[in-house]
């Protein structure tokens, strides 16, 4: 029998999946409390010594790991425009599973230096002007960086131009710059995936040493990546098959959390109605969004903040009477689990909540417009509403027993046609908390982890 | 690509989703050995404003078909000013204003609204090149802008 150890050291648990490479199959799968502070190994054992014992000591083909342990990986990126060169910045950021903690534009001001040296990123990105436009900017924001306290590696993808000089200024101020291509080489081009993987490189040769967690790395072969790339890796695998599979095609993963709710898109979603034109910066074919106002339990006030208490009701079943006093408890005891029907109503309300409001912030949206000859339609972001297959994952998914109406919940709404959420998908939970695993499999057997991850699929409707 | 080719930025400016003079128009800017960043149909002034800081651009070419330039043109030059790129080349064309109002009126309209360059319809795109190539020469001469 051939196995592989999948785990995740995430920011509250350690989580541990076994895989019978041969049958192709999940053999154990366990968790405990991740244990950064002290000794990650500690999580990782007490996790290991709740494995079948047959498993605890087996003989691994494999052990691969994510990891958003100690913060995550904390980037914070800085462009030009807005619009252009900063959202290019902050997408190809979010695209390597980092946290966006702030953008930033245009030159900095010596406050905004500040800021980012409080904010203390792991990595900084640095962007600005298409290849051979605009220097100016991104010359300046250098010059400023090179004189702050800043020690963290900057990743300097900008105007190819301007680059030497960037790497010269940095450099003499004893600072780590590293180059890569352009995010968005011209007005309106996104390259994203040259930044991503070298942010993936930093990640493994300097941040997992930084965080302390290079201790796991005496027993696992490596942190290979942060855990949100992991998901947005089996959603590609997923999506795409292999060589002799046909896959799903487009899909949507659903990822609420405690603190956050993570939205990954994989798909090019062009307009498919007729005399509708695309406008705005191209998405990535492979989008990941993170909403940091929406979670169950760090992020339980904010949701009502957000959607409001009518919104919270609407969703759930009971009265709940003391909403805001409950909520409050909620985001505070952030590892409470529902043990009685009116939690478990509280808990799906919330959830719906975060669904359709993180689903609403990652799809594309439609813009009317009247000319001279009759109404236009502009299209900014993605067209999900031919999507087919949506994954909802994270605890609640696991638990509750109403997952499916969750998903539900984040799907178009006929009230709001302007919205271009998926219409009618195929519904599926990660009932078995693998999506991770599927991520850290395919890096060696993206065969395997194809069928696992379809296998394991909980699939709600036909 | 060296920095040597000068950047233009090219667009139609609002509701309008006249394509054609568009493609052509990027096409001979191109076989003439410019940079074009083509912002497409349906492009508001911030889109060619955004576009023109990110590319360093030397000059921004409007086209609008649907004769509603006036308005749409209005404050073009303010806005670039207040964006800091006050002293770029602004040309406009296409059918910038409808009805039949003489010619030298509308150009005049408009090169009071900041504009460098109009062109009246029916324009070659080889005479606007033309002009565009003299201008940015002039704009290099020492103490020069190409500001209103």
């Amino acid at each position: 029998m051939s196995l592989a150890l999948l785990i995740d050291f995430g920011s509250t648990y350690t989580k541990i999946v076994a895989v019978d490479l041969d049958r192709e199959e999940i053999a154990g799968y366990a968790q405990s409390c991740t244990t950064v502070q002290t000794d990650i190994m500690v999580g990782l054992r007490s996790a290991l010594s709740l494995l079948p014992p047959s498993l605890q000591n087996a003989p691994y083909a494999c052990k691969l790991s994510s990891s958003s342990a100690a913060g995550g990986l904390g980037m914070v990126t800085i462009g030009l425009i807005p619009e252009l060169s900063a959202e290019a910045a902050r997408r190809s950021a979010l695209g390597a599973g980092a946290k966006v903690i702030k953008v930033f534009s245009f030159k900095l001001t010596d406050r905004e230096v500040r800021e980012i040296e409080q904010i203390n990123p792991d990595i900084l990105l640095l962007a600005g002007g298409i290849d051979g436009g605009n220097s100016e900017v991104i010359l300046a924001n250098a010059a400023k960086l090179a004189r702050s306290r800043l020690t963290c590696p900057v990743l300097v993808a900008g105007n190819k131009a301007s680059g030497d000089d960037v790497v010269s200024l940095l450099r003499a101020a004893g600072k780590v710059p590293l180059v890569v291509d352009n995010v968005m080489p011209d007005v309106n081009v996104l390259n994203v995936e040259p930044a991503r993987a070298m942010i993936r490189k930093v990640f493994i040769e300097r941040i997992i040493a930084a965080k302390g967690l290079k201790k796991a790395e005496e027993f696992v072969e490596g942190i290979l990546m942060p855990t949100p790339t992991a998901v947005l890796n089996a959603a590609q695998v997923l999506a795409a098959g292999t060589g002799s599979e046909k896959g799903l095609g487009d899909l949507v993963i659903l990822d609420i959390g405690g603190a956050t709710t993570d939205v990954h898109s994989v798909g090019w979603g062009n307009p498919v109605q007729a005399g509708v034109v695309r406008k705005g910066l191209p998405e990535p074919y492979a989008k990941r969004t993170v909403e940091g106002d929406l979670g169950i339990r760090y992020n339980a006030e904010s949701i009502l903040k957000l959607c409001g208490a009518a919104a919270i009701r609407e969703n759930a079943s009971l009265p709940h009477p003391d909403l805001d006093k409950k909520l409050e408890c909620l985001s505070r005891e952030v590892g409470f689990v529902p043990d009685n029907p009116e939690d478990h109503d509280l808990d799906f309300a919330l959830a719906s909540c975060a669904a359709r409001a993180g689903m609403e912030r990652h799809a594309g949206t439609i813009e009317t417009l009247w000319g001279p000859h009759g109404q236009y339609f502009l299209q900014h972001g993605k067209d999900l509403t031919p999507v087919e297959h949506v994954i909802g994952t994270g605890g609640i998914f696991v638990h509750h027993p109403l997952a499916d109406g969750i998903l539900k919940k984040s799907l178009f709404n006929p009230g709001q046609p302007f919205s271009l959420r998926p219409k009618n998908p195929h519904l599926y939970t990660d009932a078995q908390y693998c999506l991770f695993a599927v991520g850290l499999l395919a890096e060696r057997h993206p065969e395997i982890a194809f069928r696992i991850g379809k296998k394991y699929l909980k699939k709600w409707n036909d | 690509m060296s920095k040597e080719k000068k950047t233009v930025v090219l667009g139609v400016l609002g509701v309008d989703a006249h394509v054609v003079g568009n493609k052509i128009m990027a096409h001979a800017l191109e076989e003439a050995g410019f940079k074009v960043v083509n912002i497409g149909i349906f492009s508001s002034q911030e889109d060619f404003i955004r576009a023109a800081i990110e590319s360093a651009a030397e000059a921004i070419l409007v086209g609008s078909l649907c004769g509603h330039g006036e308005m749409e043109c209005r404050n073009f030059r303010q806005n670039c000013i207040e964006a800091g790129i006050g002293d770029i080349q602004l040309v406009v064309g296409g059918n910038i204003v409808l009805g039949k109002l003489p010619w030298p009126d509308v150009e005049k309209a408009f090169l009071e609204m900041g504009f460098n360059r109009v062109y009246p319809p029916g324009v070659s795109p080889k005479q606007v090149i033309e002009g565009l190539k003299r201008d940015l020469e002039k704009c290099r001469e020492p103490a020069a802008g190409c500001g209103p």
